[in-house]
């Protein structure tokens, strides 16, 4: 009993340093903002790199709390943002404040990428390990093919869908929604850095309650031995549909911030490499931790913009920066002399270890 | 005939994503990591070969002999830089040095040749043979690369099954601790297998650039996804399973081209792809392996 009680206090301890480092830094950018100091590239990337954070603690209740590798992870984030999209441009009549139009995409995007992370979710939980991980990459190339070859248009009539080829008419003030491989355009760009780091509060919110809570512990014990799990009568698959569904909702939402950030939205920003950019940050920020996740994710999305001096050997440098992290963070030497400093903390780090 | 036509133009390209499947699942069967540089090394082994036939004006042999050495050479520095240090490492922190290795070769290209696309200079010169009085058109180069990949199939498997490096590349499959107690050298063979499938992927991008003459720094991005593809729906780690897999991916992409959406295509590979896995969960050949208490 006392155990858990420490481990109980220790998570939520977890949960308040995150959103009080979250809090902290709008803060500060805040400031920096109002003072006038912060470059236009940074303001610019406020809400991208919060959505990035958003989707990357997404992937990390997959990876990181489920121990499922997903591939895919930038599919939900598309299916959110052309969501997002279509039901702010529907609804812009009918609501007319820009903050209750953008929650309300964000509920909606959530929810559709939820609906396809629970369809996905059926093939991909029965399969384990790589086999899993291929299933959820190919889930992600074939969203990006179907909204590629998604012409939808929206007049006074209603909705226009046509597929593959574009045969979509609309009458005088008509607007094409989604435009097959140019995808959306002339979108009303409402999504605030302020409402981005709310939606990213509550999802710390969501995680970390998550995590807490009868499933979330089911999962993790299933992470570490599914045999054992399963024997103590946890409903494997089960608790893993409910981590992926969602990660895939969360993922949805961050969606919705970042292509309401953007007046052009191209399907094929979300592929392959995006969904492993987004592992990238993840894995850097230490897999099941959340902090982690919020401070690698920061990182990695402005130190390409930090590394612009060098020009063409910024991306370069990057992926030297990557495999050298994980080099010299799967050093044993290293890692005994970090696990010596940090020994005391050692007890409450019991998420960190993935 | 247009049938036939496709099938067999499935086949050819299906023959590239099969030589490119053996690196990802020799390299999966041994040091159990999905390699997501060796789309890269296609695209240096595609550069290399480009490099020296259009600047030197030498023979096709030698394009093809310096692309293979470099490729070699890459894989085998790839795997001593990059991921021997990570041995004991978890296999996503090898996963993620790979894409770092795969971002590190793109934008090394792009420094080195530009992002602009090149044309692929003609290495074959072949007609094209006519059968049924010209109603079929079979292209030569189409039957040169299914052939290459038949005969890399055959001396692969002989070589796996005969010789001494071979079997000391099944043991480590197996076992890693275990063949090092019976006195292999587990780096050696784990080099010798960077090696074979830097090499093969060398091969292949020759192929696959003579057919299809752009060569450009994210040139092996699309075809590395493919046959890592192919590779799973094999069954990753089987070197038949490799053959079948990249055969079957490279019909099935062709006719679904041909006959449903040129667009659609993808999807509709990895759709299939998601259908073999559900019915049979470790590819098409595939080993089940039962969970121990």
């Amino acid at each position: 009993m006392e155990m858990m009680k420490t481990a109980f206090l220790g998570k939520n301890k977890n949960r308040s340093i995150c959103v009080g480092v979250v809090i902290l830094a709008y803060i500060i950018i805040e400031l920096l903002m109002f003072t006038g100091s912060l470059k236009s590239l940074f303001i610019n990337l406020l809400v991208p790199v919060t959505s990035y954070i958003i989707v990357a603690l997404a992937l990390n209740l997959v990876v990181g709390v489920s121990g499922e590798l997903s591939l895919g992870h930038a599919g939900f984030m598309s299916i959110g943002a052309f969501t997002g999209v279509i039901v702010s441009s529907v609804t812009s009549t009918m609501i007319t404040n820009d903050i209750l139009r953008l929650f309300v995409a964000i509920i909606a995007g959530a929810i559709v990428a939820a609906v396809f992370g629970f369809l996905i979710s059926i093939p991909v939980l029965k399969l384990q390990g790589d086999y899993l991980a291929i299933v959820t990459l190919a889930f992600g190339q074939i969203i990006k093919s179907l909204i590629n070859n998604t012409f939808l248009g929206y007049d006074a009539s209603g909705f226009h869908f046509s597929f593959i080829t574009n045969n979509v008419k609309l009458s005088t003030g008509g607007k094409m929604l989604i435009n097959g491989p140019i995808g959306a355009t002339a979108t009303d760009r409402i999504s605030t850095f302020t409402v981005s780091v709310i939606v990213l509060i509550i999802v710390l919110f969501i995680i970390f309650n998550f995590i807490n809570s009868k499933y979330g512990r089911g999962v993790m014990a299933t992470r570490d031995d599914r045999i054992a799990a399963q024997s103590v009568g946890i409903d494997v698959v089960k608790t893993k549909t409910i981590a992926f569904v969602l990660s895939a909702g969360i993922a949805g939402a961050a969606g919705v911030l970042y292509g309401l950030n953007f007046s052009t939205l191209v399907p094929a920003k979300f592929d392959f490499n995006q969904s492993i950019l987004i592992l990238v940050y993840v894995v850097l920020g230490g897999l099941g931790n959340m902090l982690g996740t919020i401070i690698s994710t920061s990182l990695l999305v402005l130190l390409p913009e930090l590394l612009r001096f060098l020009a063409d050997y910024r991306m370069l440098i990057y992926s030297v920066v990557l495999i050298s992290i994980m080099i010299i963070t799967n050093n044993p030497t290293i890692n005994k002399t970090i696990k010596k400093i940090f020994k005391k903390n050692k007890a409450e780090g019991d998420l960190n270890n993935g | 005939m247009d049938f036939l036509s496709y099938l067999i133009t499935g086949l050819g390209l299906g023959s590239v994503y099969a030589i490119i499947a053996l690196g990802y699942t020799m390299v999966y069967g041994i040091a159990k990591m999905l390699n997501f540089a060796h789309g890269d090394v296609i695209m240096i082994g595609a550069y290399a070969a480009f490099f020296i036939a259009g600047n030197f004006n030498m023979p096709a042999i030698v394009a093809i002999l310096v692309s293979v050495f470099v490729c070699t050479l890459l894989g085998v520095l790839i795997e001593r830089l990059a991921y021997k240090p990570l041995r004991e490492a978890s296999s996503l922190s090898v996963l993620i040095t790979a894409i770092g290795v795969s971002y590190f070769l793109q934008n090394a290209a792009q420094i080195l040749w530009g992002t602009d696309t090149k044309i692929f200079p003609t290495l074959f010169d072949f007609d094209n043979i006519s059968l049924f009085g010209g109603k079929l058109q079979i292209s030569l180069l189409t039957i040169l690369t299914i052939v290459v990949c038949i005969i890399i199939m055959i001396v692969l498997t002989m070589f796996i099954n005969k010789t001494k490096i071979g079997k000391a590349m099944r043991a480590c499959s197996e076992d890693k601790p275990t063949a090092q107690l019976m006195g292999i050298n587990v780096n050696t063979t784990i080099s010798v297998t960077f090696a074979i499938g830097s090499g093969l992927a060398a091969i292949a991008s020759v192929l696959l650039c003579s057919t299809y003459p752009a060569v450009n720094p994210t040139l092996g991005s699309m075809p590395g996804i493919k046959a890592f593809t192919a590779a799973v729906f094999g069954g990753i780690g089987s070197i038949p399973g490799a053959f079948i897999g990249g055969l079957l991916l490279g019909i099935l992409e062709t006719l679904s081209k041909a006959y449903i959406s040129s667009q659609m295509s993808d999807a509709i590979v990895f759709l299939v792809l998601i259908i073999v896995l559900l019915i049979k969960p470790t590819g098409l050949l595939g080993k089940k392996v039962s969970e121990k208490v």
